[in-house]
């Protein structure tokens, strides 16, 4: 009992790392073509992820494998079961990761990779909400039996299914979580107007994302009701509610004080907050079956891989989480500091 | 056509369109690291631009190798659900352990090599490049550690369901195929960086330009490309034995060997006769049962008592071509490599001109090769996903139809083909300029061992 649920946090915690990190890089990809006003300060923007992002997207990568190796059926429910979508995200992932290198190394086809680069960051910010709304809200599931291995629980429904309303309002605060982690992180790095710019489009952002958290909140209630009573009944969602209120509370009040760095490490710890609350109210479940022939769905508990695969994996976790960590946080230290403007290069 | 097909047709598309920006990661990194070098130990502008014209291709490289490897890591769940929850016991593992121990020190020091140069020591530089490819390299190894699992299962035992639990992590990790295909790939790497290298070294040659460069560089590049390119037939060997004993059908699909048979036959060259189940072509006999047992007169196990049933044999036709070019083309690097080293430390390759136009024309070759030797691995196990225990049509998707792959198989192309041509325009541009010397940089002392600038009497010679 306890690896399944051990394997459920860590997975929630790649995803966290995903959230907060790669989040920002998304948030600063949508916010490219409308934040800077000129050449110079989209090439702030650029360099202020150029050395980081790249990395940040192996929290993606990581749980990717994470979770094919600790919850197989999960993984391949999910992936294949929202196959168009997951292939939207995958297109606009493909297309950002070239997108900032190919510009900075081909002039003449600079307007494409400037597209890009928002595309690709604008479709996963919006799709990866929408995922993890239809695994909050349930989706429908039947027990294949064709294949190897006997089978397993499959999705039943099509894609326009995916985007019910529930799951789109999900998307929406997806994609405002990210802006406001994008926007932290460009006045962060930023100098003189384009700082300003930022720091009023975070303070919006952020507004714009607590409102939407509020009203996911009620559509929870009214959509999955157990799932927030649920949430309530633990330790850790309580932990969870406290962080997200306590990180949105000290990023209002680093704001009013003009501390980016607050602002950006407060407003992370409310991502944090917010994918708490998510698996607190999940548990026991990776993902919920609704309106299907197969209503046992995909929990943690009973579809996991063996214990000696848990175990040894732990272990790799346990050695290398912490080594993955201090090196992230030397080069997020090496590069630590504003842009000038006239110092961007990239 | 049916899903399983448009799945097959895109899986061996992204992952051989993938694995042409691998080997080039991986190997000109090792380039990477000796440029580098040199300029730690001279400290020399020239050495500097050298290193930092083959970053620029290494970043464009291996952004391209980044993005179209998530689609690897998705394909699994995305189209081959089945043989995810069938295998995810054992095979997710190594796809986790890549991400923690070798993809996140890969990208996270990336960054550092693109932006860090005036921002950490010279030294740590150096050392971030060290890190950037040992981490290519374990990355490899982990995936080659889950391939192999698929060629030669190991560590595990059969639940009640039916479905590999993990029994052994060590030995499902070093499983019988694991060491020797692990070389191969990585030493295949290395020649394709060399070859690379050795192309753009012999073009500024034709073209009478960036010499300086070039005698600093392309000794190196050579000496590197023969030793891989030896290592290639040697670790093949090796994989072969392991073939032999673990894969006789994907062994006797190499040869086209039929009948079970003492003295086997190795070809040159040949075409197989699926319906007379013969090859005609040029054989050495005895060949393939010296290289199989170690002497030409000991049995071969046939596809006739290998896999009796034709529905377990691969397309013979198939994996006998691309695994007799693959050795073919392995055979002409190792001679091109021979000859331009020989020439080279000879002193004379310089003005070997058809030699030059040999090396600049030649880079396609390791990239051929590979995908060649990828090809006759997994179609040569073919009809098995996982040898013995899961066949490939079993292993799809139940709830992703033909429509569905078609889709994002036609977006593949049109995407995957941007992607060449930018990359192309990249590296030629690259390329075009040439080591691009910092004109900010304080003059230098030359280094006096070692001519910089060609003498009028090189030149002319």
């Amino acid at each position: 009992m306890t690896l399944p649920w051990i394997w459920f946090i860590l997975v929630g915690v790649l995803i966290m790392g995903y959230a907060i990190l790669d989040g920002f890089d998304l948030g600063i990809g949508v916010l490219y073509p409308f934040l800077a006003k000129d050449e110079a300060e989209r090439s702030v923007l650029r360099s202020a992820i150029g050395p980081v992002w790249d990395g940040n997207e192996v929290w993606l990568i990581t749980a990717g494998g994470a979770l094919f190796a600790a919850f197989p059926f999960a993984y391949a429910f999910a992936f294949s079961g929202f196959y168009l979508a997951i292939m939207l995200v995958l297109f606009g992932l493909i297309l950002r990761a070239v997108s900032l290198e190919m510009r900075h190394r081909d002039e003449k086809w600079k307007r494409l990779w400037d597209a890009t680069f928002f595309l690709g960051s604008f479709v996963p910010a919006l799709l990866l909400g929408c995922a993890v709304g239809n695994i909050i809200r349930g989706v429908p599931m039947e027990l294949s039996v064709t294949g190897g291995g006997g089978g397993g629980p499959d999705y039943a429904g099509t894609f326009w299914q995916l985007l019910n309303p529930y799951s789109l309002l999900v998307a929406v605060t997806g994609l405002a979580m990210f802006v406001t982690q994008g926007s932290a992180w460009a006045a962060l790095k930023s100098e003189g107007a384009l700082r300003e710019r930022a720091a009023r489009v975070r303070s919006i952002a952020q507004l714009v994302f607590v409102l939407l958290v509020v009203a996911t909140t009620v559509a929870t209630l009214v959509v999955v009701s157990d799932q927030v009573s649920h949430a309530m009944t633990t330790f850790w969602g309580w932990l969870a509610l406290v962080v997200f209120v306590a990180g949105i509370a000290i990023a209002r009040w680093a704001m009013s004080r003009g501390s980016d760095v607050g602002a950006f490490a407060a407003s992370s710890l409310a991502v944090a907050g917010l994918i708490g609350l998510w698996g607190a109210g999940a548990w026991p479940y990776l993902i919920r079956p609704r309106d299907g022939a197969y209503g046992l769905g995909i929990q943690a508990p009973l579809l996991h891989s063996s214990h000696l695969t848990l175990t040894v994996m732990l272990l790799i976790a346990v050695v290398f989480v912490p080594i993955v960590l201090l090196y992230v946080a030397w080069v997020y230290k090496t590069f630590w500091g504003r842009i000038p403007r006239e110092k961007a290069e990239y | 056509m049916s899903a399983e097909t448009l799945a097959r047709i895109q899986f061996a598309f992204t992952v051989g369109y993938h694995f042409i920006f691998v080997p080039i990661s991986i190997g000109l990194g090792v380039m990477l690291i000796l440029a580098e070098r040199r300029y730690y130990k001279s400290g020399l502008a020239i050495d500097k631009a050298t290193s930092e014209m083959w970053k620029k291709i290494f970043a464009a490289t291996f952004a391209i190798g980044v993005a179209t490897g998530i689609s690897m890591e998705f394909a699994f769940g995305t189209n081959w659900a089945s043989y995810s929850r069938f295998v995810g016991d054992i095979f997710g593992a190594p796809l986790a352990a890549e991400g923690l121990m070798a993809f996140f020190l890969e990208s996270v020091f990336l960054g550092v090599l693109l932006f860090g140069r005036n921002r950490v020591s010279k030294r740590f530089y150096y050392v971030s490049t060290w890190i950037v490819v040992v981490a290519a390299h374990l990355s490899a190894l982990w995936i080659i550690i889950a391939n192999s699992w698929m060629q030669t299962p190991a560590g595990y035992r059969i639940d009640a369901r039916g479905i590999p639990r993990l029994d052994d992590f060590f030995k499902a990790a070093i499983n019988y195929s694991t060491i020797p295909r692990y070389f191969h790939v990585v030493a295949a790497t290395w020649v394709a960086g060399a070859f690379v290298v050795a192309a753009v070294c012999a073009f500024y040659l034709l073209r009478d330009r960036d010499k300086w460069m070039v005698r600093r560089t392309l000794g190196s590049a050579l000496v590197i490309g023969l030793i891989a390119t030896i290592a290639m037939p040697l670790t093949g060997d090796r994989g072969a034995k392991e073939v032999t004993a673990r894969q006789p059908v994907k062994l006797a699909a190499f040869e086209g060997l039929y009948q079970t048979q003492d003295d086997a036959p190795m070809y040159i060259i040949g075409w197989v006769d699926t319906a007379n189940q013969t090859v005609k072509g040029i054989k050495i006999p005895g060949g393939l049962s010296f290289l199989a047992h170690g002497s030409t007169s000991d049995e071969v196990t046939g596809l006739d008592q290998a896999a009796p049933n034709p529905a377990n044999r691969p397309p013979e036709q198939i994996v006998f071509q691309s695994y007799h070019f693959m050795v073919g083309i392995g055979m002409l690097m190792l001679l091109i490599m021979v000859v331009a080293l020989f020439e080279h430390v000879r002193g004379k390759l310089e003005r070997r001109r058809w030699l030059l136009w040999i090396l600049a024309l030649s880079f396609p070759l390791p990239f051929i090769a590979i995908t060649l030797g990828w090809v006759s691995a997994e179609v040569g196990r073919q009809p098995w996903i996982v040898q013995g225990l899961m066949k490939t049509k079993d292993a799809i998707s139940p709830t992703v139809s033909a429509g569905d792959i078609g889709f994002s198989l036609t977006i593949f192309a049109l995407l995957y083909l941007v992607l060449f041509v930018a990359w192309v325009r990249v590296v030629s541009k690259v390329i075009a300029a040439g080591p691009q010397l910092d004109q900010a940089e304080t003059p230098e002392q030359p280094d006096r061992r070692r001519p910089i600038t060609p003498g009028p009497a090189e030149v002319d010679a």
